[in-house]
């Protein structure tokens, strides 16, 4: 049977999305959503690391009993992480500089555990690593909401330093929302971090309610009650 | 379901869990020999870029990369200071602190000139969180230069310490345990600059090979430099 690749994004992206459906990867999401910019370094890095553990979890899938599958899923991933952060120090320096600081929050990330274990493990290859960017990319797409919400409301910016990041051709993206903003100190700090995550989650229950209003019968609530717990 | 024998599963999941631990070892222990000479050389280029910005280059004019020594602290630690020399005499010196981080040692670079006043500091690498404590770096912030120009002296003993704790370097909002480790770090490179002015500035003496390039150790709560 062809895999569904089209349900397997949408998946990833929206209505299985692994912050604002499922609930994981909290921590750093966090605690790097102070700017736009910090939340794409992540993102960036974690999409990454998710392409890669889910093809090799679905490459040895066969050879990987279930008693001893949750240590060796850990055994790749972490092993994974230590390789890019290698590689990258070694020939990708000046992104190493930038985008280093997140790779060791990427090994605590229950995200990259969540998939192996309910996708990755169970799939062959090839949608194994459209699951993995998919969920990345969806990742990236919440990090960078989360992060413009509490940047402009804490510092009346948005995407600043984006060229430390990207290279000075990005530079454009850095804008003043707001100018001579004194900044709104709690959008900063981990308490704004939670708020932000509540109010963009609840938008997307509206969001979701109103898709579902237009379409009854299999609406992605249904799909989403048909995923394991994480 | 195929039938299993305790005894069977027992072995079969030590070979299958050793196998991918021996695979992975072998993965990461090839890509460490690959990886360790570039990391090495960006490293050393990424100090000789980080002294000139500690140490201006008009206060010598000798090759301040080669031009090391190494001294050993109170508890023996070797510690390897660069020093920068001027018709013979030695202007200014640079050595690595590890400052005691929110997250892993910070490693800093501190440059001082021949009376123990501070040229400049710079933040070599660090694990502190993004957006809250790595605004120790200079592309982020001015904060770390702040440091220039101060000494043991300026300010006074007490106030060596971030706003929080009285003294006068300004804290990160969110993030306080980062800034005092660095000025902790600071002053304790001053305090081991004092303590070992003579040596340190004594043109004869010089010459030790070591072949590493270690850092004054300031991550222990102790006060000995």
């Amino acid at each position: 049977m062809r895999p569904d690749y089209g349900a397997i994004v949408r998946n990833g992206i929206w209505d299985n999305n692994a912050v604002f459906a499922q609930l994981l990867a909290l921590c750093p999401t966090l605690a790097v959503t102070g700017t736009a910019t910090n939340g794409l370094g992540m993102g960036l890095a974690t999409a990454v690391v998710l392409v890669a553990t889910g093809a090799i979890v679905a490459l040895v899938r066969r050879l990987t009993l279930r008693e001893v599958r949750i240590p060796v899923f850990v055994l790749v991933i972490a092993a994974c992480v230590t390789l890019v952060d290698m590689v990258m120090k070694a020939w990708l320096f000046e992104l190493h500089s930038v985008l280093g600081l997140f790779i060791p929050l990427i090994v605590t990330n229950c995200i990259i555990l969540g998939r192996a274990e309910a996708f990755a493990s169970r799939n062959p290859t090839g949608p194994s690593v459209v699951d993995g960017l998919a969920t990345g990319v969806g990742f990236i797409l919440t990090l960078v909401v989360v992060g413009a919400v509490r940047e402009i409301i804490g510092h009346g910016t948005l995407f600043a330093d984006a060229h430390l990041l990207l290279g000075d051709a990005f530079a454009w993206l850095e804008t003043v929302v707001v100018a001579d903003y004194n900044g709104a100190l709690v959008a900063v700090l981990p308490p704004g971090g939670f708020l932000a995550v509540g109010f963009l989650m609840a938008g997307k229950r509206v969001i979701d309610e109103r898709l579902r209003a237009g379409a009854p019968a299999t609406g992605p609530v249904a799909a989403r009650a048909a995923e394991p717990a994480p | 379901m195929r039938p299993r024998l305790p005894a069977n599963e027992g072995a079969r999941m030590a070979v299958v869990l050793g196998g991918f631990a021996l695979i992975a070892a072998a993965v990461l222990g090839t890509a460490h020999e690959l990886t360790e000479g570039p990391i090495q050389r960006r490293e050393r280029a990424e100090l000789r870029r980080t002294l000139n910005r500690v140490v201006p280059p008009t206060a010598y004019d000798n090759t301040l990369v080669r031009a090391t020594r190494v001294v050993r602290t109170a508890r023996g630690d070797a510690v390897r200071v660069y020093r920068g020399t001027r018709d013979g005499a030695v202007t200014a010196v640079a050595f690595q602190v590890l400052a005691p981080g929110y997250n892993g040692p910070i490693r800093l670079l501190m440059g001082l000139e021949r009376h123990g006043r501070v040229l400049g500091v710079r933040v070599l690498d660090h694990q502190e969180t993004p957006g809250l404590g790595d605004r120790i770096e200079a592309r982020k912030s001015d904060w770390i230069l702040d440091f220039t120009g101060r000494s043991l002296g300026n300010p006074l003993r007490g106030q060596w310490t971030v706003e929080k704790d009285g003294g006068v370097f300004d804290q990160f909002t969110g993030a306080t345990i980062t800034p005092r480790g660095v000025v902790a770090g600071v002053r304790r490179g001053l305090l081991f600059f004092r303590r070992h002015r003579a040596a340190l500035l004594d043109p004869a003496a010089g010459g030790d090979a070591a072949t590493d390039a270690p850092a004054l150790d300031a991550t222990d709560e102790g006060e000995s430099g």
